[in-house]
């Protein structure tokens, strides 16, 4: 057993951190810093760095463009880009319907997708719940008729992360309702710029729409974009949501929001003279959440020296999911008590692009509260907790 | 022993939840929460009508009687219905400074027009460097000649927008945490130097930051004795503290009822959710939370009430404050989280309920502070 890292791959973290500090733009980390949203243009810019470098996906297969990287290169490398704050790509394109078109897609696909995928000059969003097919994913209700060598699709989905910035979206539809549920459903790729593709943005509580529910009404899709073969969508739905889980315990976020915390609780009054990171209750909460950290961190570390060996994530990765988002969801809790009083202003405009207004209250206490109320959603979307808790029971444990 | 409601209190209640069947829904509230001042002018003149706005005054201030359990019943109501009006700073927090401070003439003209609302007050206590704790006032009130000047920042003030003066809390001598040496001084909103930025809050009431530069008062704008006014801030934020106890368990007893509903009508996997036993028991953990913030909470207004010292009084309203705070975030997020997608969104009314207990749980100190306090008196 040994999780010390060789010389070389000491090396490697050093370069990777070199190269961060050197060139993730210093306006985009200022923004970061002060809880600011990155436009879509700021994020594809920092992509398109990383892709120049060579590291826009360190996870795909070197064939594609991935960068052929240990396991543990890959952990130090997205260490080192959550300690910086700089962003992941959004998932939706590279790490979560690139995995399935390189698996299950033709030639022809990889060929079409892959290469913008990597480049990031096609953004893509995600349609599988529905208003009535959330936890139950399954009993999804879109359909897909076959008509000559178009798919009409007629249906809604809800809950898609930055639909109004995509050009493509994956859907899980049904092409099959006289079969059990799970037997009936296909992948399919549409053009956002479908005619009969309508889009409402859903407000969230921070103020912000950042997700949409998406209407498809007669929407005709060319049946070269189905993905596999037609009813086979399950199978290729459930690898992807394997790959959302190990990418949400987001340990090096966590690692970036515990300094922040700790710096934020060292320059909070307690109001009694002294600085809350001295105040023992929220010193106790610290800790718990350092060392759940810390324990999490080697869960993660197990799973990753598994699939280095190369086994599939198993079931117990949902411990990550569980475990990581609720750990993160403490941290937004404890902002919010250290800012206190200042987390009472509602004025989301403050930390969106191009805020041109007075900053109300110190740092960035205004943001707290909102994103203790955005965060919530960790624990409900990529499958909720329970759903998590449920795989545990059913499939670790044998209940 | 008898917990049962007086008629008054009883008819309190009754005319709330008629007020609110009849004029708050969801929609209306989006309304008043859309408008320029954020609450609406025409509510407020109702609850003067009724007579709500006298709640918290004794009987020798032309008031109902100022009883905590009085308050608490109507609190509870107005957390009910997410209400925004500011009853709290207005008829609480100022209309109770006023009462204990000022004994001069003065103090039946400014009664008068809390209780028949006809005035716009906000009350400017607390400071970042303070967090909860009242007595740490940095804001300065120097005497020069027959005039007061004062210098500082007050933060969270809730009404300040809308408020025509603005009752501030500063220092006049001693250390920075000194008991002695605060005053309260009656500023006028519009006064030179005074600058209020203003901001919606997250559970859409009206709040500023107020920032106060050498602002000019006369002497006479002082309430009550120089230096002297610390037992009365703390009084009149202790019966404040169970206001928005009060309003947190109605508000909370929306959340449990709103999710308990929920799981009975959303359908996964062929059956309602809520005939999970997973949900089941969160749900029924939900419950009793809810009914020991509730307890607790009369506890502390019957206390209020009685004739036990001040120490036992403020003893448990931080018992009642504390034990709230943690229901708050139990119930508030295991809300949100049975609800899955549709709670974190704006548009159904279980994620406006969590932001005001969100809210209410930092008014005046969250659990934490108080159980600190509590372990301290």
């Amino acid at each position: 057993m040994n999780a010390d890292f060789t010389p070389e791959e000491l090396a490697f973290q050093e370069e990777v951190r070199t190269f961060l500090e050197q060139e993730f733009p210093k306006e985009m980390k200022a923004k970061v810093d002060a809880n600011i949203r990155l436009s879509k243009e700021e994020a594809v810019r920092w992509q398109k760095i990383l892709y120049k470098k060579g590291w826009a996906a360190p996870n795909w297969p070197e064939e594609y463009g991935g960068t052929g990287w240990t396991a543990t290169q890959k952990y130090i490398f997205a260490t080192e880009m959550g300690l910086i704050g700089a962003p992941e790509p959004v998932a939706f394109g590279m790490k979560m319907v690139a995995p399935v078109i390189m698996s299950y897609g033709t030639e022809e696909q990889k060929k079409r997708f892959l290469p913008d995928i990597l480049e990031s000059n096609v953004w893509w969003c995600q349609g599988y719940s529905e208003p009535n097919s959330g936890s139950d994913l399954a009993s999804l209700k879109t359909t897909a008729v076959r008509e000559g060598d178009e798919y009409i699709v007629n249906g809604n989905k809800t809950w898609n992360t930055y639909g109004q910035y995509a050009d493509w979206i994956f859907c899980l539809v049904r092409t099959d309702s006289t079969v059990k549920k799970q037997e009936g459903i296909s992948f399919l790729l549409i053009d956002m710029k479908s005619p009969g593709i309508s889009l409402k943005p859903i407000v969230l509580l921070d103020g912000h729409a950042e997700v949409n529910e998406v209407f498809f009404d007669d929407v005709r899709v060319p049946a070269e974009n189905l993905i596999g073969e037609e009813n086979k969508g399950w199978t290729y739905a459930k690898l992807l949501l394997t790959h959302e889980r190990t990418n949400i315990a987001g340990v090096p976020r966590s690692k970036r929001r515990l300094q922040a915390l700790k710096r934020t609780a060292a320059a909070t009054d307690d109001g009694f003279g002294g600085m809350m990171d001295q105040n023992a209750s929220f010193r106790q909460k610290l800790t718990a959440v350092e060392i759940q950290l810390q324990a999490l961190e080697y869960a993660e570390l197990r799973t990753l020296a598994a699939l280095s060996v190369g086994k599939a994530p198993g079931p117990e990765s949902s411990i990550l999911k569980i475990v990581g988002t609720e750990l993160a969801q403490k941290m937004d809790e404890m902002f919010v008590e250290l800012a206190g009083y200042h987390c009472l202003p509602f004025v989301p405009e403050q930390f969106e692009d191009g805020f041109q207004g007075e900053a109300i209250g110190p740092g960035t206490t205004a943001a707290t509260a909102l994103t203790y109320f955005n965060m919530r959603k960790l624990s409900i979307f990529g499958g909720s907790n329970e759903i998590q808790r449920n795989i545990i029971s059913k499939a670790v444990l044998g209940l | 022993m008898d917990f049962s409601y007086t008629e008054v209190q009883q008819m309190l209640q009754d005319q709330v939840q008629k007020f609110v069947q009849k004029s708050y829904d969801f929609e209306t509230r989006n309304k008043i929460i859309a408008s320029e001042k954020g609450y609406s002018e025409e509510n407020w003149a109702l609850f003067a009508e009724l007579g709500w706005l006298t709640v918290p005054f004794t009987e020798d201030d032309g008031g109902l009687g100022g009883s905590a359990v009085d308050l608490m019943v109507m609190m509870e109501e107005f957390g009910k219905a997410n209400l925004v009006e500011p009853y709290l700073a207005n008829a609480v927090l100022a209309g109770g400074l006023i009462s204990r401070l000022v004994d001069d003439g003065r103090k039946s003209e400014l009664l008068e027009a809390v209780m028949s609302g006809t005035s716009q007050l906000a009350c400017a206590y607390a400071e970042t460097g303070g967090r909860y704790n009242l007595a740490r006032v940095s804001t300065t009130a120097t005497v020069d000649g027959d005039a007061i000047i004062i210098d500082g920042e007050k933060v969270a003030v809730l009404n300040a927008p809308n408020a025509e003066k603005i009752l501030v809390v500063a220092r006049e001598s001693g250390a920075e945490t000194d008991r002695e040496g605060i005053s309260v001084f009656l500023v006028p909103a519009d006064a030179a130097g005074l600058q209020i930025q203003s901001f919606p809050t997250i559970d859409g009431k009206r709040a500023g930051i107020v920032r106060l530069n050498s602002v000019k008062v006369s002497v006479t704008d002082r309430l009550g004795v120089a230096g002297g006014a610390l037992p009365a801030l703390e009084q009149v934020i202790d019966l404040a503290t169970v206001g928005v106890c009060a309003e947190a368990v109605g508000a909370l007893e929306m959340l449990l009822q709103k999710t308990v509903e929920y799981s009975k009508t959303r359908t996964q996997f062929g059956v309602p959710i809520g005939t999970f036993q997973a949900l089941q028991h969160r749900m029924a953990d939900m419950f009793i939370e809810c009914q020991l913030a509730r307890s607790i909470t009369i506890m502390a207004a019957m206390k209020l009430d009685s004739n036990v010292s001040v120490e036992e009084k403020s003893k448990a309203v931080s018992a009642a404050k504390s034990k709230v705070g943690n229901a708050i975030t139990l119930v508030g997020q295991e809300a949100i989280q049975i609800h899955g997608g549709i709670g974190t969104t704006e548009e159904l009314d279980v994620g406006h309920f969590f932001k005001r207990v969100t809210a209410l749980n930092v008014m005046f100190g969250d659990a934490d502070f108080h159980s600190e306090r509590f372990a301290a008196l």
